[in-house]
């Protein structure tokens, strides 16, 4: 059992009261939305309560969302579905560190003859605006880029990305690891991707807010549900699940950023007093996300570091996948221009508005002693 | 008149007087493999039977994967009077075209017609009903074959089995199983000539992950498939490497990691009665496996070290990783004990008189000792 989970950027435990309404669901509410009798037209108010939860969340009134199976399938039918119904060549500009969900999209579409552009990022998480504007002079139609960076807890897709763009193309911003704890407002973008099990929900449910008159070409085509965007029966005690949710997490309070932000802060501390040797990789702490911090242990593969603190029940995870014959490192960390030596170090710690201070001492005094063991025996 | 399963054995028949305690062997296996599809199986006059079976291609598939089989065939029982032969015969010619033979078999010799005759007159009747069909008794492209024994027995089709020896007929051993290509390869071959075996797996937490101990239990799934469960003994093995990086000379690391595996390996192999250690070393593959080396590991142990990839090509052995399934899970790339200190350049003509000198820096018996007191014991189901 772990003793302290600080990996919530690959996902949540869920809530009571997700929990509960999944079940709930499965047990009272299976009706299918789309029947007309009495227990079913109960079940798509339901569903349409849960859309305007979702919408409020983002400041969205006046959008449409559509529920879809995840982060992934949100991201895939925003970019390929915005593309797709554009005529002719298009030019797209994407975050070089996006997500595999938008980067495999975007090379479908270079498959399908687009140009793709990949908008670099620097360590310390800034966009290079050159490139963008360059993009965007070249008559770029759709600019994807995350809220949050899911490696490093850079703030990159915001008011700041909307201002630049000015209305030239369609933004989408990946939200996933960044909805509800760091504000969002649908201002900012056209598009925007959500996932449930980042925020204490069910996994399989996510969405696609869409600014009323962006036209998308659905990638799920059937009965015409979600407004003929994504056919398919609804999954109501996900869409349920992920709604519960969102009302947890608000219940949380609007400071809830800033507390998150203090527990994030305390651990860096924390790792930087048993190892003093320790470096953030990525923007300043306080600039970034308040969930997502990654620590270089310098001389300690991250892999290791990670198997480690698993043995002492914290559980985190590397930026990095390994191979038996060739170490690769973070693709973020090395295209943001950090040395594949120092990349190789790098592990990921995230924190959710639950996280105690008694696990993120605990994980900083383990860390602190495992890094002393270890540290000794380098791969020469 | 049913439907069996026609089983033929291979080398078994070259043993002579323990022929019968082979065939007992073989007949319980072939029980074993069908058990879950349903069907009786007996030994009588130099074949194996199957039949009341629920799914041919099932039974087929898992009959001719019992080491010791030579061959199966789908046939037909009979009663032994020509005329139903016969009309048997024509039935299952009845979709085949082109040339055939009939070849006749006659163990029971109270049969008034001998194999010649029984052949001559099945092959006439059947080339009077299918005009298709050609007679071609030197290189024909379908073989009928018509054996009388306790009943008659008709077959086209023969299908070539794994060959090999029982299961359970060639001693017991221990495998050196690292989730690598070649180990289970080389179990694999061992267990065709009826070695009973346990795997052994060395682990280096926090080095490597439980991703790669459940890709090793996977692997010994699939060999458990062959011998009906596995024993698997995962070796707790940090301390040595970290003793063996920190003390001895770094070229030299990976072959006294490789010594000190087989002295944990011979420990766990003598409790659990094996008489041999099995590895997948193949000449010269890596650094650790050249002649020379493999004297120094060699010479850490008493017992006879088996490695059947010792004269294989890499693409050899994974043309075989491949036939038995195991080469998609052997490929994950998670990292293994084997990897966590490799040395940038190791030396590939060890000294085998240096090895005591380098290892007396470190307390070999006590690190041997911890790691097999460590040890945990899993029980593998196919």
């Amino acid at each position: 059992m772990a003793q302290a989970y600080l990996d919530n950027s690959a996902t949540t435990r869920p809530c009571e009261a997700a929990i509960e309404a999944v079940t709930a669901c499965l047990r009272e509410g299976w009706y299918n939305p789309s029947s007309v009798y009495r227990p079913s037209v109960e079940a798509f108010r339901r569903v349409r309560e849960a859309r305007e939860k979702v919408l409020r969340a983002v400041r969205g009134e006046g959008c449409d969302a559509i529920f879809t199976s995840g982060g992934t399938e949100a991201n895939n039918l925003a970019v390929l579905g915005a593309v797709n119904r554009m005529r002719g060549r298009q030019v797209v500009a994407v975050s070089a560190v996006e997500h595999p969900s938008v980067l495999a999209a975007c090379e479908a579409l270079e498959r399908q003859g687009h140009d793709v552009r990949r908008i670099g990022v620097s360590l310390g998480g800034e966009l290079d605006w050159e490139a963008l504007e360059q993009a965007l002079s070249d008559g770029a139609s759709l600019v994807s880029v995350m809220q949050v960076n899911n490696e490093t807890g850079w703030l990159l897709g915001g008011e700041r990305l909307h201002d630049f763009v000015n209305g030239r193309a369609l933004v989408h911003v990946d939200g996933v690891q960044g909805f509800l704890r760091v504000p969002f407002d649908m201002k900012w973008a056209d598009l925007y991707t959500l996932s449930g099990h980042k925020i204490h929900g069910p996994k399989g449910v996510g969405a696609l807010v869409v600014k009323k008159g962006v036209k998308l070409e659905p990638r799920q085509i059937g009965g015409g549900q979600e407004g003929g965007w994504r056919s398919g029966t609804e999954n109501t005690p996900g869409i349920l699940g992920l709604a519960a949710a969102i009302d947890a997490m608000l219940a949380l309070g609007a400071d809830m950023p800033e507390r998150l932000m203090q527990k994030k802060l305390r651990l860096i501390r924390g790792i930087r007093e048993a190892v003093p040797e320790a470096t953030v990789n990525g923007a300043a702490p306080e600039a970034s996300a308040p969930h997502i911090v990654n620590i270089g242990f310098p001389g300690v593969r991250g892999e290791v570091m990670l198997h480690a603190l698993e043995g002492e029940g914290v559980y985190v995870s590397t930026g990095s996948a390994c191979s038996s014959k060739k170490l690769k490192v973070s693709a973020v960390l090395t295209a943001a221009g950090l040395a594949p030596g120092r990349a190789e170090w790098a592990v990921r710690f995230s924190l959710s508005p639950h996280t105690t201070d008694d696990e993120i001492d605990y994980a900083a005094a383990r860390a602190g002693e495992l890094y002393r063991q270890l540290v000794r025996f380098q791969r020469r | 008149m049913r439907d069996v399963l026609l089983v033929r054995y291979g080398e078994v028949f070259l043993k002579g007087a323990n022929r019968p305690h082979f065939l007992k062997v073989l007949t319980d296996n072939i029980k074993r493999a069908v058990k879950p599809l349903g069907g009786r199986v007996w030994l009588s006059d130099s074949r194996v039977y199957v039949s009341d079976f629920t799914d041919l291609a099932a039974t087929v598939d898992r009959v001719s994967k019992v080491f010791g089989v030579y061959s199966v065939s789908p046939a037909v029982e009979t009663e032994k009077d020509i005329d139903v032969i016969a009309a048997e015969a024509v039935n299952l010619m009845k979709g085949y075209s082109g040339t055939f033979k009939v070849q006749g078999k006659r163990s029971d010799k109270k049969f008034p017609m001998n194999s010649m005759e029984i052949a001559a007159e099945i092959g006439h009747q059947v080339l009077e009903a299918n005009p298709a069909l050609k007679v071609d008794v030197h290189k024909p492209q379908h073989k009928l074959m018509v054996e009388i024994r306790d009943n008659a027995y008709l077959c086209v089709e023969e299908i070539m089995a794994v060959g090999g020896m029982p299961m359970g007929t060639g001693g017991k051993a221990a495998l050196l199983l690292s989730g690598g290509i070649d180990s289970p390869v080389a179990g694999y071959q061992l267990m065709k000539r009826g070695v009973r075996m346990c795997a052994i797996h060395f682990q280096s937490p926090p080095y490597t992950g439980e991703l790669a101990k459940d890709k090793v239990l996977q692997l010994a799934k699939k060999l458990a498939f062959y011998s009906g469960g596995m024993r698997v003994y995962l070796v707790p093995f940090t301390k040595c490497q970290l003793e063996i990086h920190e003390k001895c000379p770094d070229e030299l690391g990976t072959l006294i990691t490789r010594r000190f595996m087989m002295r944990i390996a011979q420990r766990i192999a003598k409790d659990f009665g094996a008489l041999a250690l099995i590895t997948g070393e193949s000449l010269g593959q890596v650094a650790s496996q050249t002649m020379e080396a493999l004297c120094c590991t060699d010479a850490v142990v008493d017992m006879p070290v088996f490695r059947p990839l010792i004269g294989l090509d890499k693409t050899e052995i994974m043309e075989i990783a491949n036939r038995i399934d195991t080469y998609e899970t052997s490929i994950l790339p998670y990292e293994d004990c084997c990897t966590v200190f490799t040395p940038r350049h190791p030396v590939t003509k060890p000294k085998l008189d240096t090895m005591p000198k380098v290892e007396s820096r470190l307390d070999v018996d006590a690190l041997v000792e911890e790691a097999v007191q460590g040890t945990e014991m899993v029980i593998v189901e196919p």
